[in-house]
């Protein structure tokens, strides 16, 4: 064919798939002046080619789109979802009829006119848009060709094996400094070059997620639904394999989630969600896998209907399904012929994709993964691993022999006899439980026939799609990052290695299959009766208290979250002052209670009880125990310090009153923050030497400045005038002489401390 | 019409090989078992920067394991893989004509599914050999 035209139709099919997430995204957003440019460029460029390539149907259909798109841009018309639909059908078209050049399929006219006149403005006819589908055949070869991708990589990893073969010589025969240097170049080379091999191989996953928004669009449409698509990393790269692979199961399980995850709008509404349901496509990277997540805040999977469905059919019982655990129920969705929608739509078909999805996912090593939560939404994850060749490994051994197991599938490595490990046999099959997770034992040497000189003590806790278990080997080695290539057919029936390897120890090494030796040693994952979870019990919430010896040598209780904490404090802390005991300590004065003697000791313990603010001492002499306080509490006869009686142990002891403690003892604390005396203007230090005392025992606080934001409840000064210092905050004037200056005169006597108490409450309101 | 033909010996008798299948005639160094694998698989060895399958011929054939293990053997590619078919010693390269098994010979249940043939040098005939059927786990050959 003609290398313009080839050139043309590579260069449409590119922009194409480009176009088609930027269409919508103009409609959703028609003010963005940029993505209608790129889009009006597109048929502009399409409609140039068309005139000198001879190509008189893509020329008219691009000249219509261009038009309208051009009375788009100098606003003469809108862009509503008409108008969207039409141009889209315009573009569809213009692909197909690309792809028929290059097949060399002739198709029919039919239908182009009306395309065109659905342009018009207030045309009748509405065109709905399909996802086109059946025209595009998939090509497996892009603008490079896959093979030589393939040679050059298979190449490469020659080269790294070479290379490693080359410095084992060196290394064993021992090599002059220059020889040395020289392969040290080689080996940075040979590494950044795999490195871009691996790249070359490597694709955005954008390449499967920039279809989606059209798809999402005309699904969501065709159902009535209204969907809000979110795509996250599309940046992250996968093996292009891998993404031809996963197209199809992406594509069954977003329509899933639109067909029957997410309801209608006015189900949503009347369930309170927001009516545009949330769908979240996203992917990224974790160690050696990639990780694609589709979530929706649909209805999620309602398992009795599954249960019903498949008890329907008749293979299982109802009672043996509803025995299996929640995870086992969930996993049922992947049984084939499952379809919990009564009508089958057009779009998802016969719900037979989901077991097709999960062997197209098993089958390139991955494994799917459901979160569920009936009413809320359903979480897909999809872990892919990040390339079949060149795979990070642990190194394993057992007898003389080492294997090598696939980093990716090891959750875990532990000792058998470590904490919180151990190894019972259950019948005649041995178990291993990890931290209360229970999960068969393999012991590696065992299945393979091999003796070891030492006992295997090392697990290494694999996952295999449907579950987990212990593989027990005798020595953990280094990792390596090997060149996995398949082994012989001979070597691959036996069923337990998934390819072999050369590593650097020049020994030739098989790397072991974790899902072939769980079959090989008989282990069944899924389909069984999983142990449920016991539940936990409800405990009914108990009050735990401290048991302690009394000063008057009576045992008693008080309950543990009242307890600040305890301490030791000398006996001369304690002062009976100011009408009650008192107890110093960190520079405060707490008020303490006391049954009993302890004048006669140096020392005494002392609970510091705390409630919110107000802090009170409690003095005892010993604290014994922590203890459980019983239900029935026998009350005291009357108020006082101790609330009732319980018996603990046969005995009966006595439990505290707190309340009667904090409303005798606590009286004094005032609760709120003391009201701010201000003290201002000249005589302030005689002010604040003479008077602090009497304020503070009035309740005040007294402040020489105030910091920002607080504010003074009342002022004292002894300035004969000046303004008060803040707007309407009363001013208290102190006189140094007895006499009164005038009638006008409203100053107190500084020494009358009756009569300046009383001002201040009278000013400050009532304290 | 003559082929070029590699005389060897397995298990103390003479053979022909058919020299198109054979790539290049190593001596192999340590081999690490394949444990699970059938007795003819005798294990992976090292080939400069590949990993050859090692074939016991003598597994193969049906016959007990000689007590000397042997170190010199015959690579050949067979199906996408590279496998070392053991044997005692190697001796010539020479052109033959090879000639059907004469009719009424029956061979040895071990190689019966081997022997594809007879060469005949200075009188002596030769079995010659299809190494494919020595290589265990392939798709069945064409009769």
């Amino acid at each position: 064919m003609d290398d313009l035209l080839q050139e043309f139709i590579a260069e449409t099919r590119e922009t194409l798939e480009a176009l088609s997430g930027e269409i919508v995204a103009w409609e959703a957003c028609p003010d963005d002046r940029e993505r209608l440019d790129a889009i009006f460029r597109f048929v502009h460029t399409v409609k140039g080619s068309c005139g000198f390539l001879d190509l008189p149907r893509l020329a008219r259909l691009s000249h219509a789109a261009e038009d309208v798109l051009a009375a788009v841009r100098s606003n003469e018309r809108l862009p509503d979802t008409r108008l969207v639909n039409a141009v889209l059908a315009i573009v569809d078209r213009i692909g197909e009829l690309v792809e028929a050049i290059d097949a060399g399929v002739p198709i029919e006219e039919d239908g182009e006119d009306e395309l065109i006149a659905a342009l018009e403005e207030g045309s009748a006819l509405a065109i709905q848009a399909h996802s086109a589908n059946a025209a595009r055949s998939p090509t497996r070869s892009v603008r490079l060709n896959v093979d030589l991708l393939d040679r050059m990589m298979s190449g490469m990893s020659d080269m790294v094996l070479a290379r490693n073969e080359l410095a084992r010589r060196l290394r064993d025969d021992g090599a002059d400094p220059t020889v040395e240097a020289a392969l040290e170049r080689l080996s940075l080379t040979v590494a950044e070059m795999r490195d871009t091999v691996t790249r070359t191989r490597m694709q955005k996953i954008d390449a499967l997620f920039s279809a989606l928004p059209r798809m999402v669009r005309d699904t969501a449409a065709e159902l009535g639904k209204s969907v809000a698509l979110r795509v996250e990393g599309s940046d992250v790269e996968l093996d292009r394999e891998m993404i031809e692979m996963m197209r199809d199961p992406l594509v069954h399980i977003v329509r899933n989630a639109i067909d029957h995850g997410l309801e209608l709008p006015a189900e949503r509404r009347k369930l309170g969600k927001r009516e545009s349901g949330r769908l979240t496509v996203s992917a990224r990277q974790s160690g050696n896998q990639i990780i694609i997540e589709i979530t929706d805040d649909g209805r999620g999977i309602d398992t009795d209907r599954l249960i019903a469905k498949i008890a329907a059919k008749g293979a299982r019982s109802a009672e043996e399904l509803a025995a299996l655990s929640d995870k086992a129920k969930l996993a049922l969705v992947f049984e084939p012929g499952v379809s919990t929608k009564d009508a089958v739509t057009a779009i998802s078909g016969r719900g037979v994709g989901m077991d097709v999805v999960r062997a197209n996912v098993e089958q390139i090593g991955g494994r799917i993964e459901l979160s569920n939560t009936p009413g809320k939404g359903l979480r897909i994850a999809i872990h892919v691993p990040l390339t079949l060749s060149i795979i990070a490994t642990i190194g394993v051994g057992v007898g003389d022999q080492r294997f090598a197991i696939s980093r990716q599938a090891i959750e875990e490595i532990v000792r058998a006899g470590g904490d919180a490990i151990r190894v019972d046999m259950l019948g005649g099959t041995p178990a291993a439980t990890v931290r209360d997770r229970r999960m068969p034992l393999v012991d590696l040497g065992g299945l393979l026939g091999l003796s070891g000189g030492r006992d295997s003590t090392m697990l290494v806790i694999v996952g295999v799609p449907g579950g987990s278990y212990a593989l027990a080997v005798e020595s953990v080695l280094d990792h390596e990052e090997l060149v996995i290539k398949p082994a012989a057919p001979a070597v691959m029936a036996t069923g337990v290695y998934a390819g072999q390897t050369l590593p650097d120890s020049g020994l030739p090494m098989l790397l072991l299959d974790c899902a072939g030796i769980a079959t090989m040693a008989g282990l069944q994952f899924g389909g069984e009766v999983a142990v449920d979870e016991v539940a936990a019990e409800v405990v009914a919430p108990t009050v735990s208290a401290l048991l302690f010896d009394d000063l008057d040598g009576e045992r008693r209780l008080v309950p543990l979250t009242i307890i600040d904490r305890i301490e030791p404090v000398p006996v001369e802390a304690i002062r009976f002052s100011g009408g009650r005991l008192r107890l110093s300590v960190e520079g405060r004065i707490i008020p303490l209670a006391v049954q009993g003697e302890w004048d006669r000791r140096d020392m005494v313990s002392v609970l510091r009880l705390r409630d919110g603010d107000a802090e009170i001492g409690y003095a005892i002499s010993d604290a014994i125990d922590i203890v459980t306080l019983p239900e029935t509490v026998v009350p005291a006869r009357e108020a006082g310090p101790v609330a009732g009686v319980v018996s603990i142990d046969g005995e009966q002891i006595e439990l505290l009153d707190l309340h009667w403690l904090f409303a005798t003892h606590g009286a004094e604390l005032g609760a709120a923050a003391p009201p701010v005396c201000l003290i201002d203007g000249a005589e302030s230090a005689w002010m604040t030497t003479f008077l602090k005392p009497v304020l503070e025992g009035a309740g005040y606080r007294v402040a020489t400045g105030l910091k920002t934001g607080e504010a003074a409840a009342v002022v004292l000064t002894m300035s004969a005038s000046g303004a008060p210092v803040q707007g309407n905050v009363p001013v208290v004037r102190l006189r140094r002489d007895r006499a009164v200056g005038g009638p006008a005169d409203t100053s107190i006597y500084r020494y009358d401390r009756d009569g300046l108490l009383a001002a201040l409450a009278r000013s400050a309101g009532g304290r | 019409m003559s082929d070029l033909f590699l005389i060897a010996h397995i298990a103390g008798r003479a053979v022909a090989i058919d020299s198109r299948q054979v790539e290049s005639v190593v001596d192999i160094g340590a081999v690490v078992p394949v444990p699970g694998a059938d007795r003819q698989v005798r294990g992976l060895a090292a080939l400069r920067s590949r990993v050859v399958t090692v074939i016991d011929t003598h597994a193969a054939l049906g016959l007990p394991t000689p007590e000397i293990e042997a170190t010199r053997a015959v690579i050949t590619h067979v199906e996408g893989h590279h496998y070392a078919i053991l044997v005692d010693s190697l001796e010539d390269v020479a052109p033959f004509e090879l000639a059907p098994l004469s009719p009424g010979i029956v061979l040895d249940p071990g190689w019966r599914t081997t022997g594809c043939g007879i060469v005949e040098r200075a009188g002596e005939p030769i079995l010659a050999i299809d190494l494919r059927a020595l290589v265990p786990g392939l798709t069945a050959i064409a009769a």
